[in-house]
């Protein structure tokens, strides 16, 4: 293999793996506060239907991305409004936010069908990016791959390191002790919540304007989804989201790559490998009941009212 | 100042009302979207709800969509009275289409009065497959039915886009992505001359009268029940909450498949690359909306395939996209779930002290 296919294959990877990371980062948030949203790829279509509509008629794409993270807040915020304040079925609230984002990104996005974009600029610095090997492999992204690290090193210290985070984990665990210290359980879910919203959003147009760039119906095929379950994967630990992220991302590319290695699979079994590989991961890190016992946090989905 | 308060019982009458205060509301809300979208808000809404269902031909069709809702939507009300959350209903419909068709396919054109009953069991049989993938994960390994059943549908729709491209296309179809026209004594037999109504509507009818009896009237719809209301309950009386997953997604797998085979051997005619446009997710939205109660689901079936065909007159009346459709649905369920909380909810004023 030359190192130019691997280098392609590796921005590849990388490619597909950042959505994955923004939706699944924000879900593992959500998660830990003890909030099951299940909407993940509603908010992530309707964020790339923003996305793309905004950094289009605007031709700036930084606008675009506030508009998805905006337009997936207010996704969240129908949620949270639902099973925060109303006490919802949060598995029944999260299943209507997707297909009510699966329909609303539909009929919006019917006008913009087909429409170019120009697609997120990849990164050229003046010496790095020309560094020999280098260079490509770590200067030339474009600038939410690196977004996403980023906001995996900010999620890790905030779980770990701020009395915030402290805060958040206690609240997932058992909302009923954080509350009776005085905690304010309800506006830290809210906040949760809202946080995976705006990443979701991004990783929807992340979708639009960087991956794919142009607006298809149903574009995120299942990735909201994989996020979710890359947060059990990930037994709720940021470093295994990003880690996990990249493997997805890794399989994906195989599937594009596979043809081209002369392996003659139809397309269409290697489309699945995603889908497959999201269900034989679920079944290696569910097997051990102990192992989704231990980590989940220990009020994830269960309603809590402050005052009943 | 307003504050949500716990009743001292749940409101029976909230629990008939709220479904038809949601649709009430959706009604509003569309309303509301027409005026937005620069459309005559009483003449659009009259294209949308009523002139779908201003012909003889209009009301067959309201019946040929609700067949394939009424059958996903029974059988996933099953597993959701247990807290079995099968949502991959659109993959058991798919996977039951292309079994049914299988059978037609590998028979060949000799006329047969068995081929039919046998492309119909094999649609059952084939959805119940599906669906016994993630009810094997789930009570084996403590997977997520959620996640898993979901995952399959992405992975059915492959599986039929393999087919209809590759082995089962019309070898004298043009190179169109599609089996061969089934023959007459493979599609289930029309009611009503002059509209598409098949026998579908009829099963689906069995079906739901059955359903109700196996919810109310046996045993193992008691145990279902027990499991999703009071969990603990059912571990105490020594219910197995594997039989539950199992019959459950089962019952769920084959009612979608016997869907999918009756869309094919139906309105559609032969095997293509989309066979449903979100009959099983829309499913999802049915059974909530219908109490998870048989007679509910009827109704609520009716209401969801007007959505559908809603969304195709205004597309061709108001030029609207027909995703319209979805818009409604998830609105739908949405206000349903709202209404749902004044079930055990009741807002009261609290004067500050």
């Amino acid at each position: 293999m030359s190192p130019e296919l691997l280098i392609a294959m590796l921005a590849s990877t990388a490619a597909a793996a950042t959505p994955l990371v923004f939706a699944a980062m924000g879900e593992l948030v959500t998660e830990r506060a003890g909030v099951l949203n299940l909407g993940v790829e509603g908010m992530m279509l309707v964020g790339a239907i923003a996305g793309f509509a905004v950094g289009l008629h605007s031709g700036s794409l930084l606008l675009g991305y506030l508009a998805a993270a905006g337009a997936g807040m207010a996704m969240a915020l129908i949620f949270a409004v639902l099973t925060l304040q109303l006490q919802t079925n949060q598995v029944a609230t999260g299943l209507a936010l997707t297909l009510f984002g699966v329909g609303l990104s539909a009929f919006i996005g019917k006008a913009y069908t087909g429409q170019p974009i120009a697609a997120v600029p990849h990164l050229s610095l003046p010496l790095l990016s020309d560094l020999p090997l280098l260079g490509p492999l770590l200067f030339r992204f474009d600038v939410l791959v690196y977004a996403s690290f980023a906001l995996f090193f900010a999620v890790q210290w905030f779980l770990t390191r701020t009395r915030g985070g402290l805060l958040l984990r206690a609240v997932g665990e058992s909302p009923a002790v954080a509350h009776a210290i005085g905690h304010p359980v309800q506006r830290v879910r809210y906040a949760a919540v809202l946080f995976g919203g705006a990443c979701s959003g991004i990783a929807g147009a992340y979708l639009s304007t960087a991956l794919t760039p142009m607006w298809v119906e149903g574009l995120s095929a299942g990735r909201g989804w994989i996020a979710l379950a890359l947060v059990v994967f990930a037994t709720w630990k940021p470093l295994r989201v990003l880690a996990g992220a990249y493997l997805f991302g890794g399989v994906t590319v195989l599937q594009l790559y596979a043809q081209g290695f002369g392996l003659h699979i139809p397309s269409e079994f290697l489309s699945m490998l995603p889908y497959l590989a999201t269900i034989v991961v679920l079944v290696l890190i569910c097997r051990d009941g102990r192992t989704i016992l231990l980590n989940q946090p220990a009020s994830l989905g269960k309603s809590f009212h402050p005052d009943a | 100042m307003l504050r949500l308060e716990r009743r001292a019982q749940p409101s029976r009458a909230m629990r008939v009302l709220a479904p038809l205060i949601a649709a009430l509301l959706m009604f509003v809300t569309g309303f509301v979207i027409f005026t937005v979208l620069g459309k005559a808000p009483l003449a659009a809404f009259e294209v949308f709800f009523v002139k779908p269902l201003s012909s003889m031909y209009g009301l067959g069709e309201l019946l040929v969509k609700t067949a394939p809702l009424l059958l996903c939507a029974l059988g996933l009300a099953i597993g959701f009275r247990a807290n079995v959350w099968n949502i991959g209903a659109e993959g058991q419909l798919v996977v039951g289409a292309l079994a049914g068709s299988g059978v037609a396919l590998a028979w060949g054109e000799t006329e047969s009065h068995w081929v039919l009953p046998a492309m119909l069991l094999a649609g059952a049989l084939g959805g119940m497959a599906w669906a016994a993938i993630p009810a094997f994960l789930r009570t084996r390994f403590r997977t997520s039915e959620i996640l898993t059943s979901l995952m399959l549908v992405y992975v059915a729709q492959l599986l039929l886009s393999y087919f209809v491209h590759g082995p089962w296309r019309d070898p004298e179809g043009f190179n169109f992505p599609q089996s061969r026209m089934f023959n007459d004594w493979e599609l289930l037999p029309l009611l009503v001359e002059g509209t598409r109504v098949n026998l579908g509507i009829v099963f689906a009818l069995a079906v739901a009268a059955l359903s109700w009896f196996f919810t109310e009237k046996t045993y193992a719809g008691y145990r279902l029940q027990v499991a999703g209301l009071a969990p603990a309950a059912a571990g105490y009386a020594g219910f197995s909450e594997k039989r539950n997953v199992w019959l459950a997604l089962l019952i769920g797998g084959a009612c979608a498949g016997l869907a999918g085979i009756g869309e094919v051997a139906g309105p559609i005619g032969q095997l293509q690359p989309s066979v449903s446009p979100g009959y099983g997710f829309a499913a999802i939205i049915v059974a909530f909306v219908g109490r998870l109660h048989a007679l509910g689901i009827v109704l609520a079936s009716l209401l969801m395939s007007l959505l559908y065909l809603g969304g195709e007159q205004a597309q061709i009346d108001l030029a609207l996209p027909s995703a319209i459709t979805g818009l409604f649905q998830g609105l739908l369920l949405f206000y349903l779930l709202a209404m749902d909380a004044f079930v055990t909810w009741r807002i009261r004023r609290v004067r500050r002290a």
